[in-house]
């Protein structure tokens, strides 16, 4: 070590702050400058830490299974009345839903329909919200070698949850659709009428710029449309919902606040492959894949 | 010990130095220690404005007791660990807590010669002030406006864990994190 004079050393001190602040605002601009950087250090850091959240995840989930055991155990009742009735409307349901289907069938094979390719998909576990104050996203486990690319789309076992932004080499971010950067162009189900979702950090993300004269109702189904590639048609996003202020909202389909488990579908979908907007991140991405 | 005390001075063997180095080190690897922890998928209620406030009021305390174990380099570290940790643009994490620890070591002599209640009321003014620049500077990277209230929410958060956080702090700042017991 450098021996300095006490003098020296005081004053060296009393510079280590503002250079510290001066390398602050450098570390801006590179982040802003460089955002595959930032993103890249990021995913490292969540991969090195996956297997510690994993490990945390496992008692955790545990108790609450346990939980929810207990709680289940207290309505059971309740909830064996509530499902018998559930039951005798899903049976008349499915009957009406192998009807149509046996009719689709039958009007696809007239009109010679090409069917959509059937999607791959992978599953993995969701470890961490990765969102921090200003966003909404989970971070996912995917284990080495995994498949998954940018743009890709995050179902849970009911609806839409949201697209793969970042990959790292074990762990995945997943933008949620109420995110504030989300944006999703959806069709209402009744009035097939074509929308904007737009995510506002909420729960409920907004529907926005819906065209003059069919208003969506209450209640109305929300799916996805294929428009600008990004998303395939007719993925379930929600149900519209109206605030006390009149605002178009869309409760979402999934289960976005207790996510455990999360599909991945790879959609061969190549329209927006970056949902953040093309300003702040240039196709080097493209290029190093 | 210290430059400033006179007096022939002790060569003090590895393992001492060892210890001191632990007890300096101490601070900041605890509340990289909590921070990471708190990145951790725990399931409790608002978690993501806690990992912010928890690490402000860290910094805040070991920056106003003890500032030769949170220097600047080691804010300037433990600020680019919270950007990472909590997504923010890169930069803003670092910056706030340079600030929050910027103003304490300019207000430590006189916050030090006071009670626990103003001290408790200057961290929340700055974690109001530190947070509000937090959400300008995110606003301004990321080039749209951002809403206020997570901000706000989470210098109010810290604030009110402050007084949970701080006894804490106190008795390890009276016991491991002194260098003068190694």
């Amino acid at each position: 070590m450098i021996r300095l004079s006490i003098q020296a050393r005081q004053a060296l001190g009393k510079l280590t702050l503002p250079v510290m602040i001066v390398a602050a605002f450098g570390l801006m601009l590179l982040g802003k400058s460089d955002t595959l950087l930032t993103e890249r250090a990021r995913m490292a850091l969540a991969d090195a830490l996956s297997p510690l959240y994993t490990l945390v995840a496992e008692p955790i989930s545990a108790t609450r299974a346990t939980l929810d055991e207990w709680q289940g155990l207290l309505t059971l009742r309740a909830d064996n009345a509530r499902l018998r009735e559930e039951n005798e409307r899903l049976r008349s349901w499915k009957s009406a839903a192998l009807t149509l289907d046996a009719e689709n069938q039958r009007l696809r094979a007239n009109l010679n329909w090409i069917p959509d390719p059937a999607p791959v998909f992978v599953t993995a576990r969701v470890v961490a919200d990765a969102g921090g104050v200003y966003a909404r996203a989970v971070l996912l486990a995917a284990g080495p070698n995994h498949p998954i690319t940018k743009g890709q789309i995050a179902l849970d076992e009911r609806g839409l949850v949201g697209r793969v932004t970042e990959v790292g080499a074990r762990t995945v971010r997943v933008l949620l659709i109420t995110d504030l950067n989300s944006r999703i162009p959806v069709i209402l189900e009744n009035s097939r009428a074509r929308a904007m979702l737009f995510g506002a950090n909420t729960a409920r993300p907004r529907l926005m710029f819906w065209p003059e004269g069919t208003l969506p109702a209450e209640g109305d189904r929300v799916v996805t449309s294929a428009e600008a590639g990004a998303f395939p048609a007719n993925l379930p996003v929600g149900t519209v919902r109206y605030t006390a202020g009149n605002v178009a909202e869309v409760e979402p389909e999934a289960m976005l606040d207790r996510m455990e488990m999360v599909r991945i579908f790879d959609y061969g979908q190549r329209g927006l492959t970056d949902p953040l907007g093309a300003a702040t991140r240039p196709s080097a991405n493209d290029r190093r894949r | 010990m210290d430059d400033r005390t006179p007096g022939i001075r002790l060569r003090l063997s590895v393992w001492r130095r060892l210890d001191v180095a632990a007890r300096r080190a101490f601070p900041s690897a605890c509340t990289a220690l909590l921070m990471l922890l708190l990145a951790a998928p725990l399931g409790l209620p608002e978690q993501r404005a806690l990992l912010p406030a928890l690490t402000l009021a860290c910094v805040f305390f070991w920056s106003l007791f003890r500032p030769a174990s949170m220097t600047p380099p080691m804010v300037f570290a433990l600020g680019l660990l919270l950007d990472l940790l909590a997504y923010l643009p890169l930069g803003v994490g670092v910056l706030s807590l340079l600030g929050v620890h910027g103003v304490t070591i300019q207000a430590r002599r006189f916050l030090t010669r006071h009670g626990f209640v103003l001290i408790w009321l200057s961290f929340l003014l700055i974690a109001l002030a530190v947070s509000a620049l937090g959400w300008l500077l995110s606003s301004l990277l990321t080039l749209r406006l951002l809403p206020f209230a997570p901000a706000m929410f989470q210098s109010a958060l810290a604030a009110a864990l402050y007084p949970a956080i701080a006894p804490l702090c106190a008795r390890a700042h009276a016991s491991i994190a002194d260098p003068e017991q190694a």
